[in-house]
């Protein structure tokens, strides 16, 4: 069975590490925070300005000057820090936060991303993840393998506009985790009962396939 | 000490003209300047240049300019809440420069500081970068990335004192600080207005020289854009 986005998050999380500070996009990304292991430390940030993000506020406890990126009301943790756009910024491309968790329309086998613009169509804007994607160490990408169409957002070289350069390291799809190397995408883990063939069918770009692949434990 | 005060919002509007650049604090809704957006959208200027993260909503926040077509050139880094804004861009009416996040609050913090440009990685290889100038560091691609200033800046803080002090609450923060520091005249609206001398130095975020001009706004309605709340266990 190919997995659905909260097993996608659910996957992402494995690669979490006690006492790391994590940025997570919108969209599937948000959905990590719910799979943290209870004995992993974690402080999430959002680029509007907080370092250790709590849940979302019980109904009543809403605060309008306490929201995440998304506009989402939240909550702090204990330990939690405020501070200004450029000071959130100055954490994100100094490297600081060590891992940043996003969503993709296109992944090409460089690791080059496309997820902000569509020509004529969607025009919203790049918001923080330009300057998310151009210095972090680690980005994950959590994305279904195929658009609605059905077609690959796994190619050799991305068709819409993107948003930085060789950077995803890691990709998490319903399909497949898919690690991003000097050769190309290597194929790491498929989903539970999902077949090689299957996931070589909805990639465009080839995929470096050594020995066994073991299927996801979620 | 120097006060600051205006005690009503004309005044802190005074030299507002058509064509000029405005700074906006805030980030979606949350710590936007609504008094002073509010009188600006009754104001007759047009042709404005407006900074700013994002565009408001509809009916809201920057929405209030848009809907009246004062606004001629946007400068945001995500746009994606208001479908006026979109109409106004896809005819070409409404002209939009669309920048990194980061890149856009540091440009304001250079800005207020002093700087007129810097190397960020951000936007390198990407439509961003298109005519500016890349320059290695430590082996990684660079772009060049002007300052922002702006003849009016309008931020808004959770308390400030009578010298133009500020102390922002929760997420509000922002990009208030940093445009508070671009701004030719600064004008600041804030919830709670005390004398000087009741704030703690320790605590001011925004020290008053950057401060032009403060007033207690009238009211706050402080719009949640994304009301999301978790079930009581």
């Amino acid at each position: 069975m190919a997995l659905d986005k909260n097993q996608i998050a659910q996957r992402i999380a494995q690669e979490l590490d006690h006492n790391m500070y994590v940025n997570l996009g919108i969209g599937i990304p948000t959905l990590v925070a719910n799979y943290i292991p209870k004995d992993v430390d974690i402080e999430f940030q959002s680029e509007n300005g907080v370092l250790g993000m709590g849940p979302f506020p019980l109904e009543g406890a809403e605060d309008p000057d306490l929201i995440n990126a998304g506009k989402q009301t939240i909550t702090t943790m204990p330990g939690a820090a405020l501070f200004d756009s450029a000071t959130s910024f100055a954490m994100i491309r100094g490297r600081h936060v060590q891992l940043t968790v996003l969503g993709a329309m296109e992944v090409s086998e460089n690791g080059d991303i496309a997820n902000w613009k569509i020509p004529g169509k969607m025009v919203k804007g790049m918001g923080g993840a330009m300057d998310l994607v151009a210095s972090a160490d680690n980005i994950i990408v959590a994305m279904m393998h195929t658009n609605r169409q059905g077609e690959s957002k796994i190619l050799k070289k991305c068709r819409l506009p993107i948003t930085g350069v060789n950077c995803v390291k890691k990709i998490v799809t319903n399909l497949a985790v898919l690690e991003v190397t000097k050769n190309g995408f290597k194929l790491l883990e498929r989903a539970p009962g999902i077949r090689l063939e299957e996931i070589i069918k909805a990639t465009e770009a080839e995929l470096i396939i050594e020995g066994e692949i073991p299927e996801m434990i979620l | 000490m120097i006060n600051k005060v205006v005690n009503n919002i004309d005044s802190a509007l005074k030299g507002v003209e058509s064509k000029m650049t405005f700074m906006f604090g805030g980030f979606g809704l949350s710590g936007i300047p609504e008094n002073s957006i509010a009188a600006l959208s009754k104001k007759d200027i047009f042709g404005l240049t407006c900074i700013s993260n994002n565009a408001g909503v509809d009916d809201f926040g920057l929405g209030l300019l848009l809907q009246r077509k004062q606004i001629k050139k946007m400068i945001s880094s995500y746009v994606g809440e208001n479908t006026e804004f979109e109409r106004q861009m896809l005819s070409g009416t409404l002209e939009v420069d669309l920048i990194p996040q980061g890149s856009l609050a540091e440009r304001c913090r250079a800005g207020g500081a002093g700087i007129p440009a810097f190397f960020t990685p951000a936007g390198y290889g990407t439509e961003v970068a298109e005519g500016k100038e890349v320059r290695e560091f430590n082996g990684k691609p660079h772009i060049l990335e002007s300052a922002l200033t702006a003849d009016f800046a309008f931020v808004k803080a959770w308390r400030g004192d009578s010298a133009g002090n500020l102390i922002y609450k929760g997420t509000a923060r922002n990009f208030n600080p940093l445009m508070a520091m671009a701004g030719k005249i600064t004008v600041a609206e804030v919830e709670e207005l005390v004398p000087a001398g009741e704030l703690d130095p320790n605590q001011i975020h925004t020290p008053g020289i950057f401060v032009q001009r403060i007033l207690q706004g009238e009211k706050y309605e402080k719009r949640i854009e994304q009301r999301t709340v978790r079930p009581r266990e």
